[in-house]
């Protein structure tokens, strides 16, 4: 097996591992309710995290996301709620402003060579500046549109598959086929495997890195739009510090942080993954909620060091080349 | 001359950086089906020239023809859909991608919007047949060798359609079988109508596969000349111009040795870690040790392990009669070694610090960050460094990136210096600088050897060894095969060595 | 051409900010740079903005440090979590040795520091990620000794770290200005400044000059983790109480834009510790600025991000670049012959 397959079968056989463990701990623990109900629950989180996998393959960095989540929760709960627009009208608008959100800091980043991190650092504090501008209080959304999506699904084997769970479904395989089997895909590639032999090679850069960003961004506000759902309402502080768990979720799923290697359906797992522990925790009834963050710190922790440890497969060649 | 359509001609190109001008009018000729050497000292303006070639640089004068139509190529890919193709030495291919998609990348054969990774697999392991790479093209890049990597660059290249091939000093990590079979691909791609430019400081190669050189020298086109009709010590002359003389009194001169007994560093049937086998030489106070071989034989490979970079896994490497073995530059320091490294920008020189610090950083080092070097002390340590070593720079405070590469290689053996070492390692210490800056190195090493310090020098240049060492050690495929001393030491012995099995 | 070269200096930029910032202060309300002694105390508004920037200016310190190393550390907000944490728990308890209290919240600072340091400089982990760890799993260990209660306490002695005096000054102000000075003399009258930068230009080199070019980098790391070891215990005492979730929240990202705005590279290199100083005050005078003008505090974040995206282009080159070709462009409208003799 090739080296670089290695760290997403990590993730792969972590996931089963703690499935077992669980359903050997508690029963209806690996039940397909159970599971379905991680992927609804954590869909906003893996569409985020999708976004982020790209950046992070690219070799950046996109500290916004939490923040353009709000944005757009906000942003999309006061053109229903306020101007009285339709649901399907307000969603891309959204989606526009997202997007064109990320073109101005992949823009800024490729154009004046700054850094990812502190141009998506200010892209922070800029979306959760304009989200609480638009507004401080949270804004409840009583749309009937609202409801007959949020009640739209089906239930397989005693688990619900809601509009949530498509999507997410449905975005993940968009994700699958822009990585492997698009031109970007491969450009994203290679902007984190070497960026200056990428330049060499004809990468177009400008475009490639905007492109990156924008589809963060556009994934971020359509999440954004996702926990709208899921809460019913728009609020200037929903998501805060959702970029960490992003980040978290993309390093669980096997992706260097260095850029270049790494797969889509990796982050899916490390969602999954991160949604287990959470619900282990619940499970377990006498572990507070704070030791999820705690052991997410040192899954991340434990999968950095081990990467370090395999990368002599990869990463020293990468280094030398 | 035969009447060969000019796939590429250059006119008249001009290039200068912050007023400092690199190519003056310099003119090029490729023809179609031809295999072009283009030669020069480091700093002759040859990367310039490729870089405007290739569009990552513009021109501020003259035309580029391509064909029959005037280009200005804007970005490296501009140039490659012209048809202007270069490979370089460190391979700019990507790492973590496979091979066929490095071959097909952002050019990739796609149906209803789909790379189809099939035809790829298969057009890849295709092309590369016709290069006699037979492997396997869905594996990383990074698993292959770098003349494999090499290759496939090259495939890349004339598979985009390249008229114009550039290499740019593609042989420097190869080895012998590898050049060959290079070499067998770039007569095949000559003989089916490539215009190839073979950039290279091998002589050698360049009058084993060229058809024409052009030389440059200072930014200027010295000539163009067919290479059969070239002697090898014209080509040399027209390369070093008239300062060939400031190295023609380097001749031979052989340090006078120290006492047998006083044997200050011994190795002993030492193996290396990094590969280096064989490894038995003594040395004494004032002697100079040329290392040589071919790039690739061993010899920075010995300067690694003395300097605790790489450590010793089987013999014994004794220092004035103690078993020594370094683990880290700083153990090695602390026992009075010193290294020149062989990279200068990535290993040598700390920018954008100024000369200043650069000069004081070693002393400073080595008396730890608690007891600093007073401001007082500090200028008359540098002033006298700059004085001694002949270091041009008008200001002392002036980053020591804006110094040319001979005065930042005097300011690394200054900084050495200054800690004053027994033992002095220096690795390809006249790379890339200029000839004056050159002769004065060499000049450095004589009198460093005289005052009694130990030198072990790696060098590339042969005649530069000869005219320094009192031993030279002879490696090749990381092997020590043997040692020519005293008088023995001459160009010829020392290549004959080199070239044939003892 | 000399309005660009003036752009070069690296003081020029940041002191011309904090000049307009305290500027716009003195028009929209002279009383700002109003000082009144009283009870031994000084007060006013510019007093407010010393004490109130004291633990953004204290992880600033620390933080150039880092920075200058090529490095970063995101855990000092929580570390300022659990300094607080730990320190409030002690005072709970049966320890009545307010040094000793001190002393352990240095020593959670430190622990924190070396483990940042040692994944960043001996396991060779982006220090990004490395230090991720603990911003992430930091509050956690804060929340789980706090048992996931603000823990409060009463304790005047400790208290005053945060809301006592001085020599006329707030202690916070004090205190951060002997550590800026204890760390600029250890920095500068040693040759550790030195050591730093060169880690950061160039490690490799470094290490073949014999600089401990490793423990270097752990030792920046370790004195990031003490300087938001003091802050946490600042902040704490401020609010008679640790809050694991809220103590310190986002004050990384402050601290990591004061060294910025003071004019340092993120890819590491050159630092000073006084531009950072400064870069502070920008942040904190600007956030007063938009208080005293009237303006909504909402806007507060707003304004804020788009002056760092300001002061990012104007250090940019590349902008520099394109301004000057600009009015290369116009001059040469004026009067072509002279620019073709100049280039």
């Amino acid at each position: 097996m090739s080296a670089r397959f290695i760290p997403v079968v990590v993730t792969a056989v972590l996931f089963l591992a703690l499935l077992i463990a669980g359903s050997l701990q508690f029963s209806g623990f690996a039940s397909p309710r159970v599971l379905l109900n991680l992927l609804t629950d954590n869909s906003f989180l893996a569409i985020m995290a999708l976004g982020m996998t790209f950046v992070i393959l690219s070799g950046g960095i996109d500290l916004s996301v939490g923040s353009v989540l709000a944005l757009s929760s906000v942003l999309c709960a006061i053109l229903v709620e306020k101007h009285g627009w339709h649901p399907l009208q307000a969603i891309p608008v959204v989606l526009i402003a997202g997007a064109a959100f990320g073109a101005i800091m992949g823009a800024l980043i490729h154009v004046y060579k700054l850094q990812p991190f502190i141009v998506t650092l200010a892209g922070m504090f800029f979306a959760r500046g304009l989200a609480t501008v638009l507004s401080e209080q949270s804004i409840p959304i009583t749309h009937s549109f609202f409801d007959s999506v949020n009640n739209f699904g089906f239930s397989v084997l005693g688990g619900w598959i809601g509009s949530a769970t498509l999507l997410l479904i449905v975005v993940f395989a968009f994700g699958l086929w822009l990585a492997h089997f698009t031109r970007l895909g491969g450009y994203i590639y290679a902007l984190g495997g070497n960026s200056t032999s990428a330049a060499l090679l004809g990468v177009p850069m400008g475009l490639t890195t905007i492109s990156i960003y924008t589809l963060s961004s556009t994934l971020a506000a359509l999440s954004g739009i996702v926990y709208t759902f899921y809460t019913a309402s728009g609020y200037a502080l929903s998501g805060v510090g959702m970029e960490l768990d992003a980040i978290a979720a993309v390093v669980i799923g096997g992706t260097l942080l260095t850029g270049g290697y790494g797969y889509v359906l990796g982050t899916l797992l490390g969602v999954m993954i991160m949604g287990l522990i959470q619900t282990w925790i619940s499970f377990h009834g006498s572990l507070n909620s704070w030791w999820t963050k705690i052991f997410i710190g040192s899954l991340v922790l434990a999968f950095i060091i081990f990467q370090r440890g395999i990368s002599a497969g990869f990463g020293t060649k990468k280094a030398k080349i | 001359m035969t009447a060969r359509p000019a796939a590429l001609q250059l006119n008249k190109i001009c290039k200068s950086f912050n007023r400092v001008s690199v190519l003056r009018s310099v003119d090029l000729e490729l023809r179609a089906g031809e295999i072009h050497a283009l030669l020069g000292e480091n700093g002759a303006g040859k990367s310039t020239l490729i870089k405007v070639m290739t569009g990552a640089y513009s021109a501020d004068g003259g035309e580029i023809i391509l064909g029959d139509k005037t280009i200005s190529p804007q970005t490296p890919s501009d140039a490659q859909k012209l048809g202007i193709s270069t490979v370089y030495q460190e391979v700019n291919l990507l790492p973590n991608l496979s091979v066929a998609h490095n071959l097909y990348l952002g050019r990739e054969p796609r149906r209803f919007g789909c790379i189809q990774w099939k035809k790829i697999r298969a057009r890849a392991t295709e092309l590369l047949k016709r290069f006699d790479l037979d492997i396997n093209v869905n594996e990383p890049l990074s698993s292959y060798s770098i003349a494999v990597q090499q290759l496939v660059a090259i495939a890349r290249a004339v598979d985009c359609s390249a008229k114009v091939l550039i290499l740019d000093e593609p042989t420097a990590s190869l080895d012998a079988r590898e050049v060959a079979l290079l070499f067998r691909v770039m007569r095949d791609l000559r003989d089916s109508g490539v215009a190839i430019l073979f950039v290279t400081h091998f002589l050698d190669q360049v009058y084993e596969v060229t058809d024409r050189i052009t030389i440059l020298r200072n930014g200027e086109r010295v000539g163009t000349f067919a290479t059969n009709a070239l002697p090898r010590n014209e080509l040399v002359a027209h390369m070093l111009g008239k300062e060939l003389h400031a190295l023609e009194h380097l001749s031979h001169h052989c340090p006078p040795a120290g006492r047998e007994e006083d044997v200050l560093l011994e190795a002993d049937s030492v193996t290396i870690a990094n590969g280096v086998e064989q490894l038995n030489f003594k040395a004494r106070q004032g002697d100079a040790i040329g290392l040589a071989g071919l790039l690739g034989s061993g010899r920075s490979e010995i300067c690694s392990m003395l300097f605790g970079l790489s450590h010793v896994t089987s013999g014994k490497v004794s220092l004035a009669g103690k078993e020594f073995r370094p683990n880290s530059p700083a153990a090695a320091i602390k026992k009075g070694f010193a290294l020149c490294p062989e990279d200068r920008k990535t290993e040598g020189i700390v920018d954008p610090l100024s000369v200043r610090e650069n000069l004081l950083l070693a002393l400073q080092a080595q008396k730890g960050w608690w007891r600093p070097i007073r401001a007082q002390q500090q200028k008359a340590l540098v002033d006298e460094a700059i004085r001694a070593l002949k270091i041009v720079c008008s200001d002392a405070e002036k980053p020591i990136g804006q110094l040319s590469g001979g005065n930042q290689q005097k300011v690394i053996l200054a900084r050495w210096l200054m800690t004053k070492p027994q033992i002095f390692i220096l690795d390809e210490p006249t790379r890339g600088i200029d000839i004056g800056a050159h002769a004065e190195i060499l000049e450095l090493i004589r009198k460093l050897c005289a005052e009694g310090m130990t030198l072990i020098v790696a060098s590339s240049e042969i005649e530069e060894l000869v005219a320094f060492s009192n031993k030279v050690i002879i490696m090749r495929d990381k092997k020590m095969v043997g040692m020519i001393e005293g008088d023995a030491i001459t160009e010829n012995s020392v290549l004959s060595a080199i070239a044939t099995p003892v | 051409m000399r309005t660009i070269q003036l752009f070069d200096s690296r003081f020029l930029l940041p002191v011309v900010a904090l000049a307009l910032i305290l500027l716009t202060n003195l028009i929209l309300s002279p009383e700002f740079f109003h000082l009144e002694f009283k009870d031994g105390r000084l007060y006013g508004s510019l007093v407010d903005v010393l004490n109130r920037s004291a633990p953004c200016a204290l992880l600033a310190i620390g933080m150039s440090l880092v920075i200058a190393t090529g490095g970063i550390d995101l855990s000092v907000g929580a570390v300022i979590a659990i300094t607080g944490a730990v320190c409030a728990n002690l005072l709970n308890s049966s320890i009545d040795s307010i040094s000793l209290i001190v002393l352990a919240g240095l020593f959670v600072g430190v622990v924190a520091g070396a483990v940042n340091g040692g994944l960043v400089s001996f396991f060779g982990i982006q220090p990004i990620v490395a230090t991720l760890v603990l911003m992430v799993a930091g509050r956690g260990i804060a929340q789980l000794i706090n048992d996931g209660q603000i823990v409060t306490f009463q304790n005047p002695a400790f208290a005053s770290i945060g809301v006592g005096s001085i020599f006329g000054l707030p202690s916070p102000v004090v205190i951060t200005l002997g550590i800026f000075l204890l760390a600029q003399a250890f920095v500068r009258l040693t040759a550790m400044g030195l050591f730093i930068e060169a880690s950061g230009c160039n490690p490799k080199a470094s290490s073949y000059i014999g600089i401990p070019v490793r423990t270097i980098k752990w030792s920046v790391y370790v004195m990031s983790g003490l300087c938001a070891a003091v802050a946490g215990m600042i902040i704490t005492a401020d609010i008679h109480g640790a809050d694991a979730n809220n103590a310190g929240l986002w004050l990384e990202l402050d601290a990591i834009l004061a060294v910025v705005l003071g004019g340092a590279s993120l890819a590491g290199g050159r630092f000073s510790l006084p531009l950072t100083l400064i870069g502070v005050l920008i942040i904190q005078a600007m956030t007063t600025t938009i208080i005293m003008s009237g303006i909504d505090p909402k806007f507060n974040l707003l304004i804020k991000s788009l002056i760092i995206v300001t002061v990012l282009l104007l250090q940019s080159p590349i902008l520099r670049g394109q301004i000057r070709g600009f009015f290369a462009r116009k001059h040469k409208a004026e009067n072509s012959a002279v620019v073709e003799s100049q280039s």
